[in-house]
């Protein structure tokens, strides 16, 4: 689960991170009021989306009073940001926050991982900060100081200045470093964080390090044990489709393909989607209904993939291990006559019972495609899709 | 022989009384898993399809000598069951819960790390389907009947993909020596490696199917691990080349995240060292045969 720039340095400052001085608004006029409050000269006005990139796409603004605040966010409220990271459809701006600009002297990249490797909590740092992480391993890989930390006495002090050392820190702000380093790791730790990242850190004129931008990443298994946290969740950031999926206990992601796929199993989803692809089609999504295919689930998964408007054609491939086919046939006849599908359905059924599950298919009397191996559902689909293309170009 | 898992291992199923724990239980004791107790706090002196229920596993291993573990423990609770069974002398734990924190499982690595290697717990999972010894015993939650008893050994993250594979094999009358579950989390108890290497060392593995998934490094550390290590022919499948950048695909650790985790990446890795690869989900069963 994603938060935004303005809760992940509300936490982070909590756990003894320095930021800049700001507020968030709704309005133009409640920004314009809160950069009065705080007082200074200059001030950032910023889109909050879960989204990197915001300085390029026009979501970070550098203004000089407070008309120019006005102006900037009547600019950016209820619009959609599109930066590399959020795809061509945006993320809304419906929350904007405003921050005093500090004089800054230089900018360093800190971040927190969970290092599939070593499967500890690295931190990777470097004094070339502003830059995305991608372009500094890509541009200046010698550059990147990486430090993993040991689960059973944590971030250690030596570690921290090491880092601060490294990143020549000046030695009077050493201390202010360690301090910085071991708030993020304890916000990391004790949050059950999987990314903390701050880009750019920044080393200001007057001698402080101030965190001025962050962003966070939380385990989603873990929230049962941070309800502050979950609370955090904006549902405006995130695809409907996919929201509505996971309250449902389903793992959906959205792709652009036109061949709908309901599967059990992620493996297995990952895989009947690479067999679309070798077939010549490309899936619309990835949907793993988990292991007990039930006929409310398969009913869901229907209704789930056909609100996707780009759907033509539907393919259900299940493995009934423990499940029979028989039962995950009536299961799928039964979502078939509930969901009203006016776009071709092919089944292929695997594992126990498969001729019992078939026959039930079959004398349902429902237009199904039936398939027997993965590639001969995946090409029935693909042709059943394309097909049905030509039906339709005909009917215009 | 196989490996992890005989006819003979003595099992002891944590959070037995559960409703899919009590299922699991009924159908590996009908595929002749000797399965010799269960462990719920608070629940010992009460028996589960005749199997005796102890309130620790020390208790248990005490009472029946039990040398495996299956961990069918809540989220909240599974990586504390998984210390206990590695505190209590389980040589071979597998974990089936879906959902556990990630930090957690770093708590778990670290804490497994305790003990001298020649008794340190090896742990399979979480998020798993389990480890099947085809004809001898199952620790999981697979339909037995899919697997042939032979000599193809399988290592995969995903439940039904495996299945898929294991169904193929069947179809051309071609048995497993042990299919193991290593799980779909991003911090797992065993690598694509630590099997390969068990695999290595089998004498009833002839050849060695390897199915992996996008996300993570353990794939191109077992490719390293074959061209220096292996012997055997190995065989591998990588799911999700369609699968876009950044997003999580069901597994938690299914989420291409650096350089080297796409499917791509992985397959041109694993034939560089020497690995053959099924170009799609399919022809899984046809790769394997055509090597042996």
């Amino acid at each position: 689960m994603d938060i935004h720039e303005y809760q992940a340095k509300e936490v982070l400052s909590n756990f003894g991170v320095e930021i800049p001085a700001g507020a968030l608004a709704y309005s133009p006029e409640q920004a314009a009021y809160r950069a009065r409050e705080m007082g200074g000269e200059k001030w950032i006005v910023k889109a909050q989306v879960h989204a990197g990139g915001r300085g390029k796409a026009g979501g970070v603004k550098l203004c000089d009073n407070e008309h120019e605040i006005q102006e900037a966010c009547e600019g950016m409220f209820g619009r959609k940001l599109v930066t590399h990271q959020t795809g061509p459809e945006g993320k809304g701006i419906y929350r904007i926050y405003v921050e005093a600009a500090v004089p800054i002297e230089r900018e360093i990249y800190l971040g927190f991982v969970l290092d599939r490797t070593s499967q500890r909590i690295m931190i990777v740092a470097s004094a070339e900060g502003g830059m995305e992480i991608e372009d500094i391993s890509e541009n200046r890989p010698e550059s990147i100081i990486r430090s993993t930390v040991e689960p059973a006495v944590g971030l250690r002090d030596f570690q921290a200045r090491e880092i601060a050392f490294k990143l020549g820190i000046e030695p009077s702000l050493t201390q202010s470093m360690v301090r910085t380093l071991q708030g993020c790791y304890r916000a990391f730790r004790d949050l059950d964080a999987t990314m903390v990242e701050i880009n750019p850190l920044v080393v200001t004129t007057d001698n402080r390090i101030l965190a001025l931008d962050a962003k966070m990443t939380f385990d989603d298994n873990a929230m049962f044990r941070h309800p502050q946290i979950s609370e955090l969740r904006d549902k405006s950031q995130e695809d409907p489709r996919e929201s509505r999926a996971a309250d449902r206990g389903l793992s959906y992601v959205g792709l652009d393909g036109n061949i709908g796929c309901i599967v059990n199993g992620a493996g297995l989803a990952m895989a009947t989607m690479d067999t679309i692809k070798l077939a010549g089609g490309e899936p619309a999504n990835f949907l793993d209904i988990g292991g007990g295919a039930t006929p409310e689930r398969v009913a869901k998964a229907f209704r789930l993939v056909m609100s996707d408007d780009k759907v033509e054609a539907v393919l259900v491939n299940i493995f009934a291990g423990i499940n029979r086919c028989d039962w995950v046939a009536e299961g799928v006849v039964q979502a078939l006559q509930e969901v009203k599908i006016d776009v071709p359905v092919i089944v292929r059924l695997a594992g126990t019972n498969v001729e019992e599950g078939m026959k039930i298919l079959a004398k349902s009397g429902l237009p199904i495609i039936r398939a027997t191996t993965l590639m001969e559902a995946a090409e029935r689909s693909v042709s059943a899709w394309k097909s049905d293309n030509t039906t339709n170009l005909k009917a215009v | 022989m196989s490996i992890y898992l005989d006819r003979d291992t003595r099992v002891i199923v944590q959070g037995i009384t559960g409703r899919m724990a009590q299922f699991h239980t009924k159908d590996m004791l009908e595929y002749g898993t000797n399965v010799v107790g269960g462990v719920v706090p608070g629940k010992g002196g009460e028996t589960v399809h005749g199997v005796p229920v102890f309130d620790t596993v020390k208790e248990a291993v005490a009472a029946t000598q039990a040398k495996a573990s299956l961990v069918f423990v809540p989220p909240p609770f599974a990586a504390d069951s998984i210390m206990e069974a590695a505190d209590a002398g389980i040589q071979y734990c597998v974990c089936i819960t879906d959902g556990i924190p990630a930090q957690d499982m770093i708590q778990v690595k670290r804490y497994m790390m305790r003990y001298p290697k020649e008794r340190r717990m090896v742990l399979t999972g979480p998020n798993c389907a389990g480890t099947i010894s085809p004809g001898k015993a199952m620790l999981g939650i697979m339909p037995g009947h899919i697997f042939l008893p032979g000599h193809v050994g399988i290592v995969g993250r995903s439940g039904t993909l495996g299945y898929e594979a294991a169904a193929q094999l069947k179809e051309r009358g071609i048995g497993v020596s042990t299919s193991v579950g290593i799980g779909g989390d991003p911090i797992n108890g065993s690598s694509f490696r630590d099997i390969l290497e068990q695999f290595e060392n089998d004498d009833d593995t002839h050849v060695i199917a390897m199915i992996g998934e996008i996300g993570g490094p353990q794939e191109a550390e077992a490719a390293a691990y074959i061209r220096d290590h292996i012997t055997k022919p190995v065989v591998a499948y990588v799911a999700g080349l369609t699968a876009p950048k950044g997003r999580t695909m069901g597994h938690a650790g299914a989420i291409i995240s650096a350089f080297g985790e796409s499917a791509s990446e992985k397959v041109e890795i694993l034939t560089a060292a020497g690995v053959t690869v099924a170009e799609n989900p399919a022809v899984i069963g046809e790769t394997i045969a055509s090597v042996m």
